[in-house]
């Protein structure tokens, strides 16, 4: 089987598997699962700046929520329809990400890391500041009537985690083609050595922004659902915490692999989950167990499995 | 207030902001430049000092200038040795990668939090500082009389504030000679201009790796206990301090001590001075932006060399 | 495969303790751990399973800490008088990090996993309206002990409730006359840059021109702030009353900077007693706010009149009648605050015995029962006073108290009634379907 198309099986077969999985798993389980998986389309849209292109960016949190608010204040205060609040908010995200990028990208390395930062928090800032339209840190509550999209009950939590597993798997397999295609191969190659990718001819520029811009939408589609699924939103969502957990759950996934953004997420999650049953003191042994991945498992779980294991994983 | 009495008062509390601020970030120009890693629990030792100062000031008991003194000898003591720990026992078995060096900090960072939650619980606590008087400043007005002094309201500040200016000063000082005249400071100035050069030389990188980053938490934790009799020690102090520094190094320029200062001071200044004109959020906003925008058009900072 | 199977908690916890190979005896040493579960000894049925979602880490801890005290306290008295409708209560715990997104998912544990009868306790307003939602789709009454104004607003939905501690408007409107008659006409407020300080701020300013005053400045502090003194040149000269609203690890800055900004020469000091929850008021560099007002939600300071039902609460929550702990007098409670949940407590006790309910299925019952609730006189029940629940806005009405700070201890000057509490209704939950 050709390396693309056995590639293709196995993601095809890790969303059919999470499908299969509704049937088997208890109440409880479909709800953290679906709220994980939204939040690993984040991880993945984290994953295609810092993974793949290798810009450390700590703005991200920016994004998810310009998507987030984009369909949240669509919906309360512009009266959009469900379905057209959520692409209002990817397209909102893509904005900024565009507007960001076009300002950053002048910088690299530690500098873009902080010129992000700053413009994330200045957006956090500004989300209070208006606090007479999006009411600031408390946030606001999205009804159950405008959260129907296409005559399915987003409140409604079997068909809320079969349409989470969708739209992840549909930004799965995008990632995957994304990666594997041309674009994304001079991706990588402007993160092993941009001055070479330059001196061969390639508009790096270009690339990274178009990067940026993408990786922009797929945060503001993961915000946007989250809101809109999930019926809440807030200032949270906008703070320093939402960009350094992408960075987190990518770098214990496997930063650079397509798989290695949902291990993570799920891993995190279940982690201070299962900890947090059985000790207050859960952040502790979390923390414990990041510093022992480090030590040993260097490339973050998925890395650590294409190193050694599976060698052809994208 | 009057804009001048106001900027008089703006003046005095950024200068406090920067002497603190600069400590802290001092620490962390000195693990970034030499080590060349992002340390995301630098904000934690910071923490810890606070933390600490409180936990000695308490034992130490009924002085409140003894326990204060005991504190600030004992606090930065601890938490440099606890950092130089948690660089012999992880950083160094992780051959300072950068992407795990994330990682590992961060699970720092949640250890430490946590278990300063545990062992000195969710309460902020105030320390008493060894002296605290309230000084009245006084101000100029044109009468027909001609100049004149009065006592504008509310413009004042307390004789601790003004120590903790001086203190950090003094400390600045006495880092800049060790740095530069002696040869502990003369091999860590080497390292961090040449890593590889310096090993050449015979060198031990390991165990200047291991100082810097104790010396770099002790900084931090001196300023938090110079700050913690102002504003009170509580477990989660460490998130703002983290984000300030990292600021602060950058803006002043990698590798730049002198930019690291210079940053601080104007950073610390700023926040205080743009309050008086903006809306306290859009003064925020404001700052934040402009950190942003001095590095979009100068990417390696004030004082850093460019790549 | 079948459908979900849904496994009852204990054994799913000890096949995984299992898997992980650990014996009888680890088990029982878990049940040593802190947090872990425990049932009561007092009846032997199946006992009712009330969730509570607690602050024990971030911001909200240092209140989560104290609710946790007072829960507790209240569910071990409910239980030597014979529990509820003869099953003793079961108080589950889950931290929620004083995070919203954690919050959702702690209602989800809650109801999903722990199979709670309801859940309650959540303090912090953006935790109660990130987890409202859930608690609504899950059809699990979810009682919030918040002070915040969104359950009356209409903004969340039918299973949520708030019967045991009043919300901020109605706190905050009731401070006007007192303030005008007593202080001063001119305000200047102090307020975080929050919901909460935007809900003092117009509440506020609307009552106190009701009472022919005028705010002359609002300053709103931004969140995370650490240092205060270069807000102050904002106060005008003209001010008569310095309002202040802090919250957060920073209050005692706070309060000691605005001590340091005046010297001796301030305007009268109204606060909130917000600013010095598990704070001690004898801290050095509180000098200042002798004097000067506060309001109280629940007297920390016994007062001369104390009522019984004050001093059984206090016994059994083991608070002294300076409102610490008694085996730590440095370590202040939240007192103004934590009644909310033994009065919560309580309520879905009463809620519970009304409907005679025995199961998840009497959900809807219960809170029919609650919503029916109107007047809750003072008793042990309800120590901080006398109360009014309103079963259409699903929010109780209470009196507020105001203190002034005389020889280091708060005593009250002023007890508000019911009525000055009240504000039209903006909602009717009893009119929305289950």
């Amino acid at each position: 089987m050709a390396a693309s198309m056995k590639s293709l099986v196995l993601h095809a077969g890790v969303v059919a598997l999470i499908l299969a999985l509704q049937f088997v798993l208890p109440e409880y389980h479909h709800g953290i699962l679906a709220r994980t998986l939204v939040l690993a389309i984040f991880a993945m849209s984290y994953n295609l700046t810092f993974g793949y292109t290798g810009l450390l960016s700590l703005g991200h949190a920016l994004f998810f929520a310009a998507g987030m608010y984009g369909m949240g204040l669509g919906v309360v205060h512009l009266g959009l329809p469900s379905l057209a609040a959520v692409v209002f908010g990817v397209v909102c995200a893509g904005f900024v990400a565009a507007v960001i990028g076009f300002l950053a990208l002048r910088t690299a390395g530690v500098a873009l890391m902080i010129v992000t930062l700053m413009f994330a928090q200045a957006g956090w800032y500004l989300i209070l500041y208006f606090g007479k339209w999006t009411r600031g840190d408390e946030g606001f509550v999205i009804a159950r009537e405008h959260r129907q999209i296409l005559g399915i009950d987003l409140a409604d939590s079997n068909a809320r985690y079969v349409v989470a597993a969708l739209v992840f798997g549909a930004v799965l397999i995008a990632m995957l083609k994304l990666v594997e295609s041309r674009f994304g191969k001079v991706l990588v190659a402007i993160r092993e050595n941009d001055e070479r990718a330059r001196m061969l001819g390639y508009d790096v520029s270009a690339y990274k922004l178009g990067a940026m811009v993408l990786s922009g939408a797929m945060a503001g589609l993961a915000g946007a659902a989250y809101g809109i699924m999930f019926g809440y939103v807030g200032a949270t969502f906008a703070s320093v915490q939402y960009s350094i957990l992408p960075l987190l759950w990518v770098l214990l996934g496997g930063a650079g692999t397509v798989l290695g953004p949902l291990v993570g997420t799920l891993f995190m999650t279940y982690l201070i989950d299962k900890l947090s049953e059985y000790t207050h003191a859960y952040m502790l042994f979390a923390g414990l167990i990041l510093v022992l991945l480090t030590l040993f498992a260097r490339q973050g779980i998925m890395g650590e499995v294409r190193r050694r294991i599976v060698s052809w994983l994208p | 207030m009057e804009i001048g009495p106001n900027l008089v008062l703006a003046v005095l509390e950024g200068a406090l902001a920067a002497a603190v601020l600069t400590l802290t970030a001092v620490g962390l120009s000195l693990v970034f430049g030499v080590m060349r890693v992002v340390n995301v629990a630098h904000g934690q030792f910071f923490m810890l000092g606070a933390v600490l100062a409180w936990t000695v000031a308490h034992y130490v008991g009924v002085n409140p200038t003894v326990g204060f003194v005991a504190a600030l000898l004992v606090a930065p003591l601890l938490v440099g040795s606890l950092a130089v720990a948690a660089d012999v026992l992880v950083l160094k078995r992780i051959e300072y990668d950068p992407e795990n060096t994330i990682v590992a900090t961060i699970g720092m960072l949640y250890i430490i939090q946590q278990a300063a939650l545990m062992r000195f619980g969710p309460d902020a606590r105030p320390v008493e500082a060894p002296f605290n008087h309230r000084i009245a400043i006084p101000w100029f007005e044109y009468t027909d009389k001609g100049f004149s002094l009065y006592w504008p309201w509310g413009l004042g500040t307390t004789s601790y504030k003004l120590a903790v200016i001086g203190f950090a000063i003094l400390i600045l000082i006495a880092l800049w000679l060790f740095l530069s005249r002696t040869r502990a400071g003369l091999i860590m100035r080497a390292t961090q201009q040449d890593r590889e050069i310096a090993q050449a030389f015979g060198m031990p990188v390991g165990r200047v790796n291991a100082l810097v980053f104790g010396l770099g938490a002790g900084l931090a934790a001196l300023g938090a206990v110079l700050i913690v009799p102002i504003r009170q020690a509580h477990y989660l102090m460490g998130d703002e301090p983290l984000l300030l520094s990292f600021i602060v190094v950058i803006i002043g320029g990698l590798g730049s001590l002198a930019g690291t200062v210079v940053a601080a001071i104007l950073i610390g200044m700023s926040d205080s001075i743009i309050s008086i004109f903006f809306s306290p959020t859009l003064a925020k906003v404001v700052s934040t932006l402009l950190v942003a925008f001095v590095l979009i058009f100068r990417p390696q900072g004030l004082f850093g060399k460019r790549a | 495969m079948t459908m979900s199977d849904r496994k009852p908690k204990l054994e799913t916890r000890r096949s995984v303790l299992g898997k992980m190979g650990m014996g009888a005896a680890a088990t029982a040493g878990l049940t040593a751990l802190p947090g872990f579960v425990r049932y009561s000894q007092a009846a032997s049925s199946e006992p009712i399973k009330i969730g509570f979602q607690i602050h024990r880490t971030g911001i909200g801890s240092s209140y989560g800490r104290w609710y946790g005290r007072t829960t507790e306290a209240a569910a071990k008295l409910i239980n030597a008088a014979g529990g509820i409708n003869g099953r003793p209560v079961q108080i589950v715990a889950e931290d929620d990090g004083t995070d919203p997104k954690r919050g959702a998912e702690v209602v989800e544990k809650l109801a999903t996993e722990h199979k709670c009868d309801v859940a309650f306790g959540t303090l912090f307003s953006h935790v109660v309206i990130g987890s409202a939602p859930r608690a609504g789709e899950l059809k699990i009454p979810y009682f919030v002990v918040s002070e915040g104004h969104h359950v009356a607003s209409g903004m969340l939905n039918r299973y949520t409730l708030q019967p045991g501690i009043t919300d901020v408007k109605s706190q905050v409107q009731a401070m006007a006359p007192f303030v005008a008659s007593n202080l001063g006409k001119k305000v200047t407020m102090i307020y975080p840059d929050f919901a909460f300080g935007h809900d003092h701020r117009d509440y506020f300013s609307a009552a106190i021109e009701k009472q022919g005053g005028e705010v002359v400045a609002k300053i709103a502090i931004p969140p995370v702030e650490t240092s205060f003194t270069k807000y102050f040149p904002k106060i005008p000269r003209s001010t008569e009353v310095v309002y202040h609203v802090m919250v957060g690890p920073a209050v005692l800055t706070f309060v000691k900077e605005l001590g340091e900004f005046f010297g001796s020469s301030a305007p009268h000091l109204f606060g909130f007693i917000d600013s010095l929850e598990a704070v001690d008021i004898t801290s050095p560099g509180l000098e200042f706010l002798d004097g000067s007002y506060f309001w109280e939600g629940n007297p920390r300071y016994a007062q001369k009149d104390q009522t019984s039902y004050d001093k059984v609460y206090r016994e059994a929550v083991g608070v002294d009648a300076n409102g610490a702990s008694v085996s730590d007098p440095k370590d202040v409670s939240t007192y103004a605050h934590m009644f909310g949940c033994w009065e919560t407590l309580y309520t879905i006790k009463a809620g519970m015995e009304a409907c005679n309910y025995q199961g998840v299925g009497d959900r809807q019952k219960l809170i029919e029962a609650v919503e029916a609730m109107t007047a809750m006189p003072a008793s042990n029940e309800h120590p901080q006073g006398a109360k009014l629940f309103n079963g259409k806005t699903h929010q109780v009405f209470g009196h507020q108290y105001i203190s002034k700070l005389t020889d280091k201890k708060l005593v009250v000057a002023h007890t508000t009634s019911i009525e000055d509490t009240f504000y039209p209704d903006e909602v009717d939950y009893t009119k929305m379907s289950f």
